[in-house]
């Protein structure tokens, strides 16, 4: 029970937090826009596959998440007050507060990039929903797990901006692959059992990705 | 290790005369011919040294994490000169197997590089190295380079059993056994190769394998000097 | 007051494969104070940081006993308040709001308000409670710490530094505070002063190791 509080603790301050800075949403949501923007401009009026669609789609909410999924743990670093948080709470606590909220930043991301590709882009119709609704949302805690772990990695580092996708992509490349896939599929109009493989690895995927960075957030996050 | 050094030695001797000097014919009869594979032929031969590096490529990455592994037991700094030492050697064990690969893949696919399942494996795992080192170089201090490093490595290492899954959906494959290819190669792929090919391929790759422990061991011999000199001035 | 001791096992600390200090050992059992001096560099907040478990010592052990139970850094931290150059508080929070978040963040019930009242008017800060602590002087974020450290009552009360960046005034309140600590609970002091260290009865001197 002290354990669920300490983690919604996390969670209350960083949430506080980032509503009175605005550091980290209103730069991604201003990626989104500019990167959708850039894609718009490169394709115009091409007839696009699918699957070039769904590659599109993840390149955007990669690199935007690289932009800004790194703000929870750098931030805390920068300013000196790891060693506060350090203090009051033990590391699982801190790593399954920044996770949440990693997870939840990930999933308005998804939406929002969801949202501005069904305005702009024609061809992108989701013909199975149900498909599409689970590949995000798999694929959002897939994402939020890998880029949580790697940022509590380069909070510690010099070059904090630059190494930050350098070390997520090998990373998150099997995820990557898995997502553009199955998010493809739904595009298409496929149904739902046809992605189940795709699934099995997304689930797994998160569970692997979680269970190793709990173990291994003690040795990245004490000194 | 000088019994290392010379096991390698004989191996890797073995193989680059073996493999290059045995003639191959249509019909094989005696040891000491190999049998002609349609669409392969005589490039067949890179199969000696291009699989045992790529091999010894793999091997640094497991090095490496099992050192990193035991550098976060112990935080005893040997364990990590071990791990970067055997990961600065896998790195360049897999640039030569891209090297090979990719020579081998221009004259027999056409291209030097198809983004087949296991072009793109050896090319995540520079890419692997190629963080693992950039991590490195932007760490502050040995302890935190130490510890960090051994923890990519091994989160990097996580991820490694789910491109044996995701790889032949997503991608058709070119190399041998692979969906897309031709029966014609299939046998060296499945190891389904003649016994004496066969034993000159495992030569190979005991040899490659030999070759690493005994550079490992000098690099491990050469870094330790280098922190010693360090500590002198 | 739950009666605490803690003990250093020959703790030694290796920073980028130096040796900082080696074989510091001591006991305290409550009440006690300690104060911890030495050189710039000599390791005195370094020390301070591994007795509040922020850091792992390179050889040797720390023993945290309380109430007659020997239990883990994890638990004990609980018992610890730790003011430090080391530990910032959160300068998008107003006074009041740091207070709240890191102890709801430590799992503690929430401190009744006038736990809060008593602690920041003691160290003089219940007129700006509602300010965000990034407009606050340096003296004044030194002095939001102790109100922070104090918050939950603890048993052990490190001090890294205890004056630095307070007015005479501000000293004044932190000299009251050690004394009440001092009475019947464990006070450790890392400092420069001579005369801050004489606050203390026991004594570690940390002496430069010879390479």
């Amino acid at each position: 029970m002290e354990f669920l509080t300490g983690i919604w603790g996390v969670v209350a301050k960083d949430v506080r937090s980032e509503l009175r800075t605005r550091y980290a949403l209103n730069a991604l949501l201003m990626f989104v826009v500019t990167s959708v923007a850039t894609i718009l401009f490169a394709l115009r009026e091409d007839e696009v596959t699918t699957d070039v669609l769904s590659g599109m789609f993840w390149v955007v909410i990669f690199f935007t998440a690289m932009s800004g999924l790194s703000r929870i743990f750098v931030s805390e670093e920068e300013r000196g007050t790891a060693m506060t948080l350090q203090l009051v709470a033990s590391p699982s606590v801190v790593y399954f507060g920044k996770l949440l909220f990693n997870i939840g930043l990930t999933l308005i991301l998804s939406c929002a990039v969801t949202l501005l590709y069904l305005a702009v882009f024609p061809l992108f119709m989701i013909k199975s929903m149900e498909l599409f609704v689970l590949t995000i949302v798999l694929g959002s805690l897939g994402f939020a797990a890998a880029a949580t772990i790697i940022a509590a990695i380069i909070a510690k580092a010099n070059t904090k901006g630059t190494l930050y996708p350098v070390l997520s992509f090998p990373i998150l490349i099997p995820l990557l692959m898995t997502v553009m896939k199955s998010t493809a599929r739904a595009l298409d109009g496929e149904i739902f059992s046809a992605a189940f493989g795709e699934f099995q690895i997304l689930a797994s995927y998160v569970m692997i990705m979680v269970a190793g960075s709990f173990l291994l957030f003690d040795y990245v996050w004490k000194e | 290790m000088k019994l290392v050094k010379y096991a390698a030695i004989g191996c890797i001797s073995f193989v680059i005369i073996a493999g290059i000097a045995i003639p191959m014919v249509p019909q094989p009869q005696s040891w000491l011919e190999f049998p002609v594979i349609p669409g392969l032929e005589e490039k067949a031969r890179n199969i000696f040294f291009h699989v045992p590096v790529a091999w010894a490529s793999v091997l640094g990455f497991l090095f490496a994490l099992y050192y990193g592994f035991r550098y976060l037991r112990s935080r005893d700094y040997e364990y990590d000169i071990k791990s970067v030492s055997s990961a600065g050697l896998g790195m360049m064990f897999c640039v030569l197997a891209t090297v090979t690969g990719s020579i081998w893949a221009k004259f027999n696919w056409g291209s030097f590089w198809n983004w087949d399942p296991r072009e793109t494996s050896i090319f995540i795992l520079l890419l692997i190295y190629g963080a693992y080192f950039a991590l490195r170089s932007a760490l502050g201090t040995d302890e935190l380079r130490a510890r960090l490093s051994a923890v990519y490595a091994i989160l990097a290492g996580m991820t490694a059993p789910f491109f044996i899954f995701i790889m032949p959906r997503i991608v058709g494959g070119l190399h041998p056994g692979a969906k897309g290819d031709s029966a014609g190669s299939a046998p060296v792929a499945q190891l389904h190769m003649p016994p004496n090919m066969l034993l000159v391929f495992i030569i190979g790759i005991i040899g490659f394998s030999l070759f690493f422990v005994w550079l490992l061991h000098v690099r491990v011999r050469a870094a330790r000097i280098e922190y010693q000199l360090s500590q002198e001035k | 007051m739950t009666p605490v001791s803690i003990q250093a096992n020959a703790v030694s600390k290796e920073f980028n494969r130096g040796l900082i200090f080696k074989d510091i050992s001591f006991s305290l059992s409550s009440p006690a104070s300690l104060s911890i001096t030495g050189k710039n560099g000599a390791g005195k907040s370094t020390l301070s940081k591994i007795l509040a478990g922020l850091l792992s010592s390179t050889r040797g052990s720390m023993t945290y006993v309380i109430g007659g139970k020997q239990i883990g850094i994890e638990e004990f931290k609980h018992h610890i308040g730790f003011v430090s150059p080391y530990l910032n508080l959160y300068d998008e929070f107003t006074a009041i709001e740091n207070l709240e978040f890191l102890s709801r963040i430590r799992a503690a019930a929430t401190p009744p308000v006038e736990r809060k009242k008593e602690l920041l008017t003691l160290v003089g800060l219940w007129d700006r409670r509602d300010d965000a602590v990034g407009t606050f002087s340096s003296g004044m974020k030194q002095r939001l710490k102790y109100a922070f450290a104090l918050l939950h009552h603890p048993e052990v009360l490190i001090l890294d530094e205890p004056t630095s960046n307070l007015d005479e005034e501000g000293s004044e309140v932190i000299h009251r505070i050690i004394q009440e600590q001092k009475k019947s609970n464990i006070l450790i002091v890392a400092t420069n002063s001579k005369n801050e260290s004489q606050w203390c009865t026991q004594q570690v001197d940390l002496i430069p190791v010879k390479k």
